[in-house]
């Protein structure tokens, strides 16, 4: 089994395999198995589009916590210039598992929070798996302060399984520290945007995500608890996962469906660890764009908008 | 006949088919200190053990009609009740569980809204019921939070609220996630208008509702030994793997720790309200 693929992948990793193959013969006998090649190529493109044209919610939960998909830093250099980051909470510690920021977007000065995953695991550790504690909301939170002060936009990015449950955490106070975003965010006097990368768990995602555009990209998931954890709860079995993913709503598809989100963003054939480069394009694209919309607006009249669309989340009769 | 009962000359015996039985609910165990104590003596305590002092989980109206003066409550948005938005279901409907709780507990979600006095002192306050699915916050606890904060906005009154929950409605999903931004939003505005916002945390307040608007009062209150916190504590364990701290979580953990302001005895929190409330708004608004 090639790792590089999703279980539900593995057709399409067969098919690959087979083209590497020939490829390797071809060198060896130069018999000319160019048109061979090509042929299996467009066939792996068509079975991929067919996979991908009818994921489940819980392959694109998958999808959206793949180990090669980018995260914060191939966003930050990728789609803006000049990052410096800026570092600690200024009363514990600092949080490796939110990045913080100011960079240029197209030459104007923007702030960046997001949540940073590590690839291998020292990097994983280092960045505690992307679950923030207290004094990463409390940079957050600095951070988004000090941009409301120099009117610099700010450009939220969300991929984190959720806060960190942990001692420590809950003797610094974890739910004050979220909560506090969450009342900040709401009277933030600059634009913000909000985008989720990857997996948008719980609290800990919502920690930095309060704003006046959510925008998700195409495989990224949103939801109030891991399909996992859901499933211990409710059907008593992590096993479940996959029908706590389908019953909870989690893709982007779904929530823009219910309009809880503002936009979708597009990600390459496959998913956007396949290419990073289109992936990070679409992205700066959509928030230059998305900034543009916001920036024409007035600010009392964008935070009457942004507290009226808070106030109308929810769904009951009566 | 045993030979005890022949032995014995029958004037001595008593028949047992005349004794009345106890009656169910008259007597109550203390889930503190396992003292057997009179149902009706509890009541008069507010559900506190006077042996042991423990706090029982009390319902929400039962909370309000305690803490607010007799005769001056008005409710707010007694009409919401709950729908299901994502035709949710797990092992049973979530339509199920709705009124499979509202038979239980008779009420239509699980958090009450009034507008009462403290004292004499106009305010509004809410209430969660835990007994309601483990007093979730799904979109109706949050616009009930939000009705609430508006009328006390409206009539530049102050706002408290008792919280009893286990944090937020999964069969609500995203919605239910977005009401701790939604109820922390309108609390920005309370803020803003000097109005003041007291959070009551009561056993127990976990997850979203702690990590919102539970946490943002102007003054953080909790009732003795309650437990408070964002994760859980079988999700902490699993996740360190080892023992947590005596008391953790509890209370007195979080005076300790900076997290609330103080502790105080359901049996003292009119007095201490209606205190600390009349300090809070004794100067005009600016």
């Amino acid at each position: 089994m090639d790792l590089n693929f999703l279980e539900f992948e593995q057709p399409i990793a067969e098919l690959q395999a087979k083209i590497e193959e020939l490829r390797l013969v071809g060198d060896d006998n130069e018999i000319n198995i160019q048109d061979e090649v090509l042929r299996l190529e467009k066939k792996s493109k068509s079975l991929t589009e067919s996979i991908f044209s009818s994921l489940k919610p819980w392959q694109i939960s998958q999808l959206a916590r793949h180990p090669q998909r980018p995260y914060m830093f191939d966003y930050i250099n990728g789609a803006f210039d000049g990052f410096q980051e800026l570092h600690g909470d200024r009363a514990f510690a600092d949080d490796h598992a939110i990045v913080g920021g100011v960079a240029r977007l197209e030459g104007k000065p923007v702030m960046l929070i997001g949540h940073q995953k590590g690839r291998n695991t020292k990097e994983k550790l280092f960045r505690n798996f992307g679950m923030p504690r207290p004094e990463g909301y409390r940079k957050a939170l600095r951070l988004m302060e000090m941009a409301e002060r120099f009117r610099m936009p700010l450009f939220t990015f969300i991929d984190t399984p959720g806060a960190y449950p942990g001692v420590g955490a809950e003797e610094r106070g974890q739910s004050e520290a979220i909560a506090r975003n969450l009342k900040v965010m709401a009277g933030l006097r600059i634009p913000v945007v909000c985008t989720v990368m990857g997996e948008g768990g719980s609290g800990g995602a919502l920690a930095i995500g309060v704003g006046d555009r959510v925008l998700m990209l195409q495989y990224s998931t949103y939801s109030v608890i891991s399909p996992e954890g859901c499933a211990s709860i409710l059907w008593k079995s992590a096993e479940k996962a996959s029908l706590a993913a389908e019953a909870m709503g989690i893709t982007s598809h779904r929530l823009k469906e219910l309009g809880l989100i503002d936009g979708i963003i597009d990600e390459p054939l496959g998913g956007s660890h396949r290419d990073i480069d289109t992936t990070v394009h679409n992205v700066k694209h959509a928030l230059v764009e998305t900034l543009e919309n916001l920036s024409s607006i007035p600010i009392d009249k964008l935070l009457e908008q942004r507290y009226q669309r808070l106030m109308q989340y929810g769904s009951f009769s009566g | 006949m045993s030979w005890f009962e022949k032995l014995m000359p029958s004037r001595i015996l008593t028949d047992g088919s005349s004794k009345r039985a106890v009656p169910e609910g008259l007597w109550d165990k203390c889930p503190g200190c396992s003292a057997v104590l009179y149902r009706a003596e509890m009541e008069r305590n507010l559900d506190v053990c006077p042996k042991c002092s423990h706090h029982n989980r009390i319902g929400a109206r039962r909370r309000l009609d305690t803490f607010l003066d007799p005769d001056s409550m008005e409710e707010i948005g007694a009409d919401l009740s709950p729908i299901d938005p994502l035709k949710f279901k797990d092992t049973k409907k979530y339509k199920e569980r709705i009124s499979q709780a509202q038979k239980k507990t008779g009420e239509k979600d699980a958090m009450i809204v009034m507008r009462g006095k403290l004292k004499g002192q106009e305010l509004v306050a809410a209430a969660f019921e835990f007994s309601f699915m483990g007093g979730s916050m799904g979109s109706v606890v949050g616009e009930k939070f939000v009705r609430g904060a508006d009328m006390a906005i409206e009539q530049n009154i102050p706002m408290i609220c008792f919280s009893a929950s286990g944090g937020a409605r999964m069969q609500e999903s995203l919605f239910s996630l977005l009401q701790m931004a939604k109820t922390s939003a309108v609390l920005s505005r309370m803020s803003k208008r000097g109005l003041p916002f007291i959070s009551v945390l009561t056993d127990p307040t976990m997850g979203g509702v702690s990590a919102s608007f539970a946490m943002l009062g102007d003054v953080n209150v909790a009732e003795p030994n309650a437990l408070i916190g964002f994760a859980g504590p079988r999700v902490i364990e699993q996740t360190v793997r080892e023992k947590l701290p005596e008391g953790f979580q509890r209370s007195e953990f979080l005076l300790e720790h900076g997290a609330i302001d103080m502790i105080v005895d359901r049996r003292n929190l009119r007095d201490e309200m209606a205190n600390l409330l009349g300090k809070l708004t004794d100067l005009p608004l600016a």
